[in-house]
């Protein structure tokens, strides 16, 4: 038997084979055929999964690969628990949704995609800082930015009660089709107008709970004082006089809400202007959707907008979605070519219109898409929705502490909590020593 | 003719073959008992042991899951010991003042919802225990009720009935000139809310176990009591209680262990808040592990409940065994 000997020729031939297999990043042609399995968000809009399983099947088609969609719901965190039970196993979906902080929590056990957020990029436009943020460790990109559930929880106004009570015209300051004429939309106006709906029975719907509507208000709110609790570099910041100010404003603010705010979820809010009890919410537009569809005289006076300027900027909160490859994928260069179609334009523009203009892309060509600008009823009501014009920085509440540190701030409403605790009468210097006593624990590596 | 009896030689039996070792082993009381309850104990080791040994082995390591967590600045504890101790993050959570708030709240939940539930129960189970045998299985089965539902679900609906802006409770006190009462939005009426919630859910199970126990007090002893003159009280205190006395221990200790460890009602309730003042165990390790991220954290507050039930199962267990043996 002729025994095989290892020549330098074949050497080469054989790496060469091999490096081209490891760094091609897209799958073609008929040998392409495989698995992949993705665990994509369940989209709250009627319909918005269809779209999705229709731009993913398409690509399968093309592809000739075998495709399995799971939708899995963030109700009851069951998303989170599949993150969570995925990494511990070591098995799961090949990709999978994970929404802002989770990237940065498995970052061990995410691939990287540099080799096509680098092209999407070049072609698609620019990202946000926050996706940057949240979506990127050192060098290594943790995953694609997701149209799909990325979202802006700006203020959603009554325009009667806003002109009524507080002397506002928010479509004059937001107009449709025009870049914001809002300078006069500050802190100061934002706490005077929170007051006078508050005298008038009508008061601003914004939750001081626990949960993410809540926090992700909060975080705008103490960005724009230029508040943290923790700076970039992990170093602890409470005990500051952005965040003392930032602190005595919102307690002030906060009186004006509905007196039980602090028991708020993220259902309160959308209840709260749908009934049309209230001249204001933070959310995106599913109340607005539902407010269509409920109360269609509440609806049409429901405009949606950017956040107050503070003294150092105006910041609203961006919670992006990710699509992520796990590193023991079975699939990975069909799981980033499938990833690489859903980040296109046309599949954005279907993803956006099938959630009904509730999807954000992250990409900055991306922002102008039809859907929000002939929304109605009012017409143009979600023109300013994707922050088209940049004219608010978009942010994530806790930031900019090192991600893992932040993630625990967020998660247990410190925040929110703060300012309860100093609403409901705790001297300020004490309710900052129990914040930086919290936020020391979650120094700990 | 002289009878004669015809006797057969005695054959020489064969020797019987003699069950082997295997054989008699199998043919054991306990061996068969053992093996029917097999399934169930694989059952048990697949879900509870092995998770519960898993649990203990997250609790042990750091944030990153990448090392252990030794326990630090132990200098009261020899060298030797204290850097080899994997309990740093229940030493970090010593420091904290939440920690210590949930051990509380916990204690309080459960101790006034077993309380209350037992009490609701007993006072219940004599009400039907009196109901004519005729319409009483109709009673009991509505009873029920409350403890049949999924606790989620019938959490949800009291959810709605407390809810901050729409309580149906508020809207009904408004007619009286009472309220609105922030049920969930006020630490203190958070608590009562939950601890409200957990008792209707709980007391029908209570009231099933002591009516069982009741129908089987017997009759003469209270005739016996009547005939010396003994008051309702009398009766209630010298021949009920003492007859229900085990089933009474069993039962509070199942439901501290139950309510201890409850999860689900919080959750939807109040999810922990205002400020994590419903918070228990269960519900702020979900908080910690699955919503921040920090599993091992999360896994080391959900395992400080074992020794507190432990004791409290000792010491129930220890007297009912105790009382056994004196009957």
């Amino acid at each position: 038997m002729r025994r095989q000997t290892l020549d330098r020729r074949r050497f080469l031939a054989a790496t060469a084979i091999t490096t081209t297999a490891l760094a091609a990043p897209f799958v073609r042609g008929a040998h392409a055929a495989g698995k992949l399995t993705l665990g994509l968000w369940d989209h709250w809009v009627p319909g918005a999964n269809a779209a999705a399983s229709a731009v993913v099947n398409e690509w399968a088609a093309k592809e000739r690969v075998e495709v399995t969609i799971d939708y899995i719901p963030s109700q009851g965190n069951k998303n989170l628990l599949t993150i969570a039970a995925q990494a511990q196993a070591r098995s799961g979906h090949d990709v999978l949704a994970m929404p802002t902080w989770w990237p940065h929590a498995h970052a061990n056990q995410l691939e990287p995609v540099n080799d096509i957020m680098g092209p999407l990029m070049q072609q698609n436009g620019k990202v946000n800082g926050t996706v940057e943020y949240l979506g990127k460790l050192g060098d290594k990109w943790l995953g694609v930015p997701a149209t799909i559930g990325s979202q802006i929880k700006g203020p959603v106004s009554r325009l009667d009660l806003m002109k009524q009570h507080a002397g506002l015209d928010m479509q004059a300051m937001y107009p449709a089709g025009a870049a914001p004429k809002a300078d006069a939309w500050n802190m100061d106006a934002y706490a005077k107008a929170a007051e006078a709906c508050h005298k008038a029975g009508v008061p601003f719907g914004v939750g001081l709970g626990e949960t993410t509507d809540s926090v992700d208000t909060a975080g705008a709110f103490f960005l724009a004082f230029g508040a943290s609790l923790v700076d970039a570099k992990g170093e602890l910041t409470v005990k500051t006089d952005a965040v003392r100010e930032a602190l005595t404003y919102l307690a002030r603010v906060g009186k004006f809400y509905p007196a039980d705010a602090p028991a708020w979820d993220d259902a309160s809010n959308n209840r709260w202007i749908v009934s049309g009890r209230g001249a204001m919410i933070m959310n995106p537009p599913s109340s607005w959707a539902v407010a269509k569809r409920d109360a269609p005289q509440v609806a049409q006076q429901l405009w949606h907008h950017g956040f107050p300027q503070g003294p150092k900027g105006r910041f609203s909160p961006f919670l992006p979605y990710f699509w992520t490859i796990w590193s023991f994928s079975q699939n990975k260069s069909a799981a980033k070519s499938v990833l690489v179609h859903m980040s296109s334009r046309a599949a954005a523009e279907r993803f956006v219109e099938a959630s009904a203009g509730y999807d954000i892309p992250s990409f900055d060509n991306f922002l102008t898409f039809k859907t929000w600008q002939d929304a109605d009823p009012p017409k143009g009501t979600l023109y300013h929705y994707p922050n088209p014009h940049n004219h608010q920085t978009l942010s994530i509440a806790a930031s900019p502490a090192p991600p893992k540190i932040a993630q625990q701030i967020y998660a247990q409403g410190t925040l929110t909590k703060m300012i309860v605790r100093h609403m409901q009468g705790e001297a300020l210097e004490r309710t900052l020593a129990w914040a930086e006593s919290e936020v020391e624990g979650f120094l700990r590596g | 003719m002289a009878d004669a009896v015809l006797t057969h030689p005695a054959r020489p039996r064969a020797p019987a073959a003699k069950p082997s070792a295997l054989m008699r082993f199998l043919k054991r009381k306990s061996t068969v008992a053992f093996l029917m309850a097999l399934p169930l104990i694989l059952l048990i080791a697949v879900l509870v042991i092995y998770p519960a040994f898993y649990a203990i082995y997250l609790s042990s390591l750091r944030k990153s899951m990448a090392s252990v967590a030794w326990m630090r600045n132990c200098s009261w504890l020899p060298d030797a010991i204290c850097t080899r101790i994997p309990f740093g993050n229940i030493q970090f959570l010593f420091t904290r003042e939440t920690f210590w708030m949930v051990v509380w709240q916990s204690c309080l939940f459960a101790i006034t919802a077993v309380i209350f539930k037992a009490l609701l129960g007993f006072i219940v189970a004599h009400f039907v225990h009196n109901i004519p045998d005729k319409g009483q299985r109709k009673w009991r089965g509505m009873l029920l009720i409350p403890w049949v539902i999924p606790p989620a679900m019938s959490t949800l609906a009291w959810l709605w009935l407390f809810d901050p802006s729409y309580s149906a409770f508020n809207y009904t006190l408004s007619f009286f000139g009472i309220g609105p009462i922030p049920w969930t939005g006020n630490a203190n009426w958070a608590r009562f809310s939950v601890i409200l919630v957990n008792i209707w859910v709980g007391a029908p199970f209570f009231m099933i176990m002591y009516l069982a126990a009741l129908k089987s007090v017997p009759d003469q002893l209270y005739e016996a009591a009547a005939i010396d003159g003994a008051n309702w009280w009398q009766r209630i205190w010298y021949i009920t209680l003492p007859m229900m006395r085990n089933i009474i221990a069993i039962t509070a200790l199942f439901s501290t262990i139950v309510t201890f460890a409850n999860f689900d009602i919080v959750r939807v309730l109040t999810a922990g808040g205002p400020i994590d003042k419903t918070h228990l165990f269960a519900t702020w390790a979900f908080k910690i592990g699955i919503e921040g991220s920090d599993i091992p954290l999360g896994a080391s507050v959900s395992l400080f409940m074992v020794p507190i039930l432990m004791v409290a199962a000792i010491f129930i267990l220890r007297d009912i065994n105790q009382r056994g043996n004196e009957a």
